[in-house]
């Protein structure tokens, strides 16, 4: 494939031909294409701007209004019957000649009038802001009325919404009791304050390693160091010696980690910290008969 | 030359499918075009006013598969003046005559009647679809009675219709014995519909594989459609959003269960940060994703959902997924073919999209082959990186909000920009233009698009010349549809013969004037031109038009039917 970038050299036609009728006009144009490489930073004197057709568009001021070729008027020009014979052929003879010139005329302007880059959007701004376009953009029928009645739509679910609060960040915190095998104490952690599983587990395992490891200092007497910095690990994977699991809003036993954080976090009741030897069959069973009752 | 027996020709035609292999084949002799016009099962015809519905009947007796289109591409946008025509009863009629075994009707910005759809029910037995997009002027009565009798219906399909809806009966129409639906839409139509009926409907139709249901469907009727088709392909839901505790989980496990599910479309309403997780079993396989009507789903939820669709390969937005959120789509999405950028805002500009999402989306999806893109604003380097990195597109629509906007860094036009893409995707074969654009960007266009059949402009172009350089240039255009753009008699008239390739040509507040369309009418006996005025204007074609009197919209299209005879008052046809 050719250069993609195509410079304005690429786009000179050479002996293509491309099948156009009036010949000699199309050519000299052609041969402008050339002419405008070497002259573009020339400065040339150019047809003066007429009224131009630009009037007929809704939006007339800003830069872009200033350079339109000025000898468009014979040939647009609805209202002046009887010039526009006469203007036509004019312009036509024109029309090869000042192409060139106008066009650099039109890129002289643009250039200067573009000195700073900063001041140009502001006139496109301030004609984006105008009434739009009769028209345009072009907007379907059907997605017009969709806007319109989607917004219906929206009223009566604003009820709705407030229920979907409860899935909301809210700043007040959503507090909920955990509790740890071999822990007669249980605590109360605050789900909104993470946002994954793996800093819940993290959190998890910082609440209870002091813990857990003053109920076995009680027990045993020389590993008390390495105990007490022992961390909880594996909760989630139930390659640990304990696994966390919760009860949600329908009162069933959960494993952490099935389903989406924000859903976890919206239905999830209360934690346990089980010990993964004790994750008995019935535990399981609740959690696999729920999954099985949605599957079948 | 060896001699086959007509059966042999017969089965070697069957295999030919493309419409332009079945026309050639039928100039080469008579036998041939006999034996061709037997075996023709599908004929599409893109204006209904090209031909004679009565026409295309006696000579394809065969026709399995009718597609027709009415009212010009501009009809969408309101240019058309509603009587303007287009009605089906004549198709209906003929093809109820000649061809009772068809088995496929695809109307398109058609005027359906009630009666159109009666008489489909009744005459023809094996009906197995209808495909109604873009049409208008049928209620839902018209609907019962497809449902109560075309018992071997498997697709239904109402895209974007004009429906006056007087409830959901028609529903309730299908029979019990009815089990082979495969695909079922019906987005357009505003009643709520009742679950109980949609549900039994789903569960007696094991092949049902696309479902685009309404606004009013629940989230709960949701649930349970899904349970009841696992199989689903392509899903459009209703509202995603209840009052009721559990729907969110409940949705998320019947979403679990759906892992054919391609396409996913509709979502009309749905709260804060509970699309992505519900969502979430599907995203992986998913390659289609429409978004087109949920314009108020948080950034960050649609984000949450893109980001974990690495497969997609359609994706309609809304602008309001930004820039960044466009460069999240060109990180994520590889494999994107068809991208659309919607405004969101009807009522002014909107800045949400510019050229910098264009960029992220080619610099990370170069398989593009479709983009739409309503945009505030472009430039011309952007339009020369899409054209580098994107030289599969084939369809290529640019929507600038402001229709006159230069390049605002360069304040250049926007022709180099253009003509980088006509240039590098040669394969181009739509292309819609805005922005501040010269005679220049068609001299290219004419030059470089070989490919291109449909091209629509406005607000573009100086002289006349912009004109003629495309219709000399584009060999393969079919389509050119032009508006508020300052070409005259001149172009129009300037070459008589490229009206035979040409299809269909709509201008309007252009310069044409009414004597330079009735010159182009009497130099082309094969040309239907027609003028059409608003009903509201104050200098209708009743009085005499002078021949310089601007014509204000005019719809050029090649016919042998001749011009036709149901044009209302305010569409003259010189």
């Amino acid at each position: 494939m050719e250069e993609m970038q195509p410079k304005l050299l690429d786009l000179i036609p050479n002996e293509r031909g491309w099948g156009v009728k009036a010949n000699d006009r199309e050519r000299k144009i052609g041969g402008g294409f050339g002419v405008r490489e070497e002259k573009k930073l020339e400065l040339r004197l150019g047809l003066p701007g007429e009224e131009d057709w630009n009037a007929n568009r809704k939006k007339t001021e800003g830069l872009c209004a200033n350079v339109n070729p000025p000898f468009s008027l014979g040939l647009f020009g609805a209202s002046q019957t009887k010039q526009e014979g006469l203007i036509t052929g004019e312009a036509q003879k024109i029309h090869a000649k000042a192409d060139n010139q106008t066009s650099i005329v039109e890129r002289k302007a643009i250039a200067h009038a573009a000195t700073s880059p900063a001041a140009a959007p502001l006139p496109s701004n301030s004609r984006a802001a105008n009434a739009p376009v009769v028209g345009w953009p072009p907007v379907r029928s059907f997605r017009r009325n969709l806007a319109s009645t989607s917004k219906t739509v929206l009223e009566p679910q604003k009820w709705a919404s407030g229920t979907s609060a409860k899935f909301d960040n809210s700043t007040k915190g959503l507090f909920v009791k955990i509790n740890m095998d071999g822990v007669p104490i249980g605590r109360k952690i605050d789900l909104k304050a993470y946002d994954s599983y793996d800093k819940l587990s993290s959190a998890v395992d910082q609440l209870f390693r002091g813990l857990l490891a003053d109920q076995r200092s009680e027990i045993g007497t020389e590993k008390n160091v390495e105990e007490k910095g022992k961390a909880i690990q594996g909760l989630l994977d139930g390659s640990g010696e304990y696994t966390l699991v919760y009860e949600d809003d329908e009162g069933d036993k959960m494993l952490v980690g099935d389903v989406p954080w924000e859903m976890f976090v919206s239905t999830a009741k209360r934690l346990r910290v089980l010990k993964s030897s004790d994750l008995s069959a019935s535990t399981l069973r609740t959690t696999s008969r729920k999954r099985a009752a949605t599957e079948c | 030359m060896p001699y086959f027996p007509q059966e042999v020709v017969e089965c070697i035609f069957s295999y030919l499918t493309s419409h332009q292999d079945r026309n050639s084949v039928s100039l080469v002799c008579k036998d041939w075009s006999v034996i061709e016009q037997k075996t023709r099962r599908h004929v599409y015809v893109a204006n209904c006013y090209a031909v004679s519905p009565t026409r295309v009947a006696t000579r394809f007796p065969g026709l399995w598969v009718l597609t027709v289109k009415g009212m010009p591409h501009f009809a969408d946008f309101r240019l058309v003046p509603r009587g303007w025509g287009g009605s089906v009863q004549p198709w209906i009629n003929a093809m109820a005559c000649s061809c009772p075994r068809l088995e496929e009707i695809r109307f398109k910005r058609m005027v359906v009647s009630d009666e159109s759809l009666m008489l489909i029910s009744r005459s023809f037995p094996n009906l197995k679809a209808l495909v109604l997009v873009s049409c208008r002027a049928f209620s839902t009565d018209g609907l019962t009675y497809i449902a109560s009798s075309c018992r071997q219906l498997r697709e239904l399909d109402l895209q974007e219709n004009e429906v006056n809806d007087r409830g959901s009966q028609w529903l309730e129409c299908f029979p019990n014995s009815f089990t082979s639906l495969e695909s079922l839409k019906f987005t357009c139509l505003r009643s709520a519909v009742n679950s109980a009926t949609l549900e039994g409907l789903v569960a007696r139709c094991p092949n049902l594989r696309t479902l685009h249901v309404n606004s009013s469907i629940s989230v709960e009727c949701l649930s349970r459609i899904l349970i009841r088709a696992p199989r689903l392909v392509d899903l459009g839901t209703g509202s995603l959003s209840s009052n009721q505790m559990g729907w969110y989980r409940r949705l998320f496990y019947s979403f679990q269960k759906c892992k054919g599910l391609k396409s996913l479309s509709g979502i009309w309403f749905v709260g804060p940060r509970t699309f992505q997780p519900v969502v979430y079993p599907v995203c992986g396989n998913l390659l289609s994703l429409k978004l087109s009507s949920a314009p108020w789903i948080l950034k960050s939820d649609l984000l949450n959902v893109i980001s974990n669709c690495p497969r997609l390969q359609k994706l309609w937005v809304v602008d309001r997924i930004g820039d960044e959120g466009l460069a999240v789509v060109g990180s994520t999405c590889q494999d994107l073919r068809e991208l659309r950028v919607f405004q969101s805002n009807f009522h002014g500009p909107s800045c949400w999209v510019t050229d910098e999402g264009l960029i992220a989306i080619s610099t990370g999806c170069p398989k593009l082959n479709c983009l739409l893109y309503y945009c505030a604003q472009m430039t011309n380097a952007a339009l020369m990186t899409v054209a580098k990195n994107c030289p599969d597109l084939i369809q290529f629509k640019l929507r600038n909000l402001d229709p006159v906007k230069p390049d605002p860094v360069t304040n250049h036009p926007l022709d180099e920009g253009f003509g980088a893409i006509v240039q590098g995707c040669k394969g181009l074969k739509r292309l819609s233009l805005s922005g501040f654009l010269t005679d220049q960007v068609f001299l290219y266009i004419g030059m470089y698009a070989e490919q291109l059949e449909m091209l629509s402009i406005a607000y573009a172009g100086e002289t006349d010349n912009g004109m003629m350089y495309v219709l000399n240039g584009c060999k393969n255009l079919r389509k050119l549809k032009i508006q508020d753009c300052p070409f005259g008699d001149g172009a129009l008239l300037e070459d008589f013969t490229k009206y035979e390739t040409l299809r269909s040509l709509w201008m309007s507040s252009c310069e044409v004037t009414i004597g330079g369309c009735k010159a182009l009418a009497a130099k082309n006996t094969q040309l239907s031109v027609e003028v059409i005025s608003d009903l509201n204007s104050i200098s209708g074609l009743s009085l005499e038009p002078s021949k310089n009197q601007r014509a204000e919209k005019v719809y050029i299209y090649r016919t042998v039917a001749g011009p036709r005879t149901d044009a209302p008052t305010n569409v003259s046809i010189l």
